[in-house]
């Protein structure tokens, strides 16, 4: 059992003209590197018809629906995040309401409002009541406003953690790009936030890090934009940890905070 | 056979790194089944005659049969021709320079002369685009990326000489590829450490476009996980002559060798 807790795919309105060459190519190499669950999202339309970060409701909508029909053809392999900007309150309640009843596991949040911002409680408020986690984008230390995105760093997604802890929160790609090891400090004591592993980074020291800061039981394996970086990643864990640790950070940490059967084995 | 031709030993300045002695990189080496590791010398990127750290690194070598020294060269300073002799004295596969850490003009007279010299000794001249992700770089560590279009301008400077340019991405490597003549295009290898695989499939992509010849086997470790170069051709769909191209063929071919 191995669990993809960071994945994406693309759909036909997304600028990508290669995108089913994309998502076949997910899954084709996630049977190769032996990846049981892909739990995915789509933000919006990709950029096509509103930013990437800041996606329309229409857009959010269409992102999920493809996702949810995607969940529906590859039920043992494909596990959907609800995608929802918290810039339309009462959208994305709705759209929470509307994904997780139709089978959505979590709650993906990107950029389109700060980690910190009261406008998210409401949408913890959802995450705590149906038992999901939130998987958070994250910039690792954000030194300045970038463009297309209103990016959070940890000590950001570190207070929404603190205000809702029973609320298990995923740092988003701990080697997606920034300083991880101002992540790692800024998240160490806080219980309820997980770090995912996926990004193309992949520094020397980086997961011994991570172990340090989050112990064994915080760690989630992921892939996100690169396979191979994530299968990297998997081949030194196993030099780094005994098998049952592994196998805690290949998926029981994962099964322990999606809600119940979310996975074929649980 | 598995030839890694990017490695280091070596403190680097602006973070802790583990495994970064001999040792340590040839326990690595092991875990990943690389038989042969050309090594450059991490600290010395940063000081300000980066050849001072070439004795240490020939013992080294010296000490260890699987690694191979490519010593560093600063065309800046007087009497850097006296390192490119070393080299060939000592049978090294390349020399390295890294002109932006150097603060030389990447494609500036320093660089020309000693591309000039590097074709008339027939020694390959490894350079890397970067060492991190520019989104992580330590504050003080400001040297720029290597530009493509300097990759472009040395290979023009002179028809005899090789480069091997590690840490390109898919859009550096495509900009200098069809960017260059045939002629000057086969005579840059790349390493493969910083092409993306699936689901993006740069890998695949570049390998059917500009051929798994022009591509050799490279890691960056201690810097990054050496796991990642197996696992990117694990992925790739290959043809085992292709593949063993990239592992080892393509650095003991006629192309990158010959000057050896």
């Amino acid at each position: 059992m191995l669990i993809d807790v960071h994945a994406h795919f693309l759909h036909d309105r997304s600028p990508r003209t290669d995108w089913r060459e994309r998502n076949a190519s997910r899954l084709r190499a996630g049977e190769r590197v032996g990846i049981t669950v892909h739990v995915a999202s789509i933000l919006g339309s990709w950029g096509a018809t509103s930013p990437i970060y800041f996606p329309s409701p229409a857009d959010v909508q269409y992102g999920n629906d493809f996702l949810l029909a995607l969940q529906r053809s590859h039920p043992s392999s494909v596990r959907g995040y609800a995608v929802v900007n918290p810039n339309f309150q009462s959208h994305a309640l709705s759209e929470l309401d509307r994904c997780l009843d139709a089978g959505m596991i979590g709650i993906k949040l990107a950029a389109s409002r700060r980690a910190d911002d009261p406008l998210l409680d409401p949408i913890c408020r959802v995450a705590r009541e149906r038992g999901v986690p939130m998987l958070h984008h994250i910039w690792q230390h954000r030194r300045r406003d970038y463009p297309g995105q209103e990016a959070s760093d940890a000590t950001e997604l570190g207070a929404l953690a603190a205000r809702h802890p029973e609320v298990n929160f995923l740092l988003a790609h701990i080697g997606g790009g920034g300083d991880w090891l101002h992540s790692l400090a800024a998240v160490r004591n806080l219980a309820n936030v997980y770090i995912d592993l996926s990004g193309s980074g992949v520094d020397g020291g980086m997961l011994e890090a991570c172990l340090e800061a989050a112990g064994v039981e915080r760690l989630l394996w992921g892939c996100d934009l690169t396979i191979d970086t994530g299968w990297a990643k998997l081949r030194y864990l196993e030099h780094l940890l005994a098998p049952p640790e592994l196998e805690q950070v290949g998926w029981r940490n994962a099964a322990r905070i999606f809600p119940p059967r979310a996975f074929p084995a649980d | 056979m598995r030839v890694d031709v990017n490695t280091f030993v070596g403190a680097y300045p602006f973070r802790r790194v583990p495994g970064t002695s001999a040792e340590a990189l040839l326990q690595a080496m092991e875990r990943v089944s690389v038989d042969q590791a050309w090594v450059s010398h991490l600290p010395s990127v940063f000081w300000r005659d980066p050849a001072a750290g070439n004795p240490w690194l020939y013992e080294v070598a010296r000490r260890h049969q699987a690694l191979r020294p490519v010593p560093a060269v600063h065309p800046g300073l007087a009497g850097w021709e006296e390192s490119i002799r070393e080299a060939r004295d000592q049978a090294t596969p390349a020399v390295r320079c890294d002109p932006t850490y150097y603060g030389l003009d990447p494609s500036g007279a320093e660089m020309r002369t000693l591309v000039q010299t590097c074709g008339a000794e027939q020694m390959p001249l490894m350079m890397a685009v970067r060492l991190e992700d520019a989104r992580q770089r330590h504050p003080n560590d400001r040297a720029p990326e290597l530009p493509a279009a300097a990759v472009r301008s040395l290979v023009r400077t002179d028809p005899a000489v090789r480069l091997i340019i590690t840490h390109a991405d898919r859009g550096f490597v495509e900009e200098v590829h069809f960017g260059s003549t045939p002629q000057e295009s086969a005579r840059i290898w790349w390493d493969i450490c910083w092409i993306w695989g699936p689901p993006e499939d740069h890998l695949q992509t570049l390998v059917q476009t500009i051929g798994a010849e022009r591509f050799v086997f490279g890691t960056g470790q201690p810097l990054r996980l050496p796991e990642t170069g197996g696992a990117k051709l694990d992925l790739l769909d290959l043809q085992a002559s292709q593949r063993s191209a990239i592992e080892s063929g393509n650095v003991s071919g006629k192309g990158l060798s010959a000057a050896r």
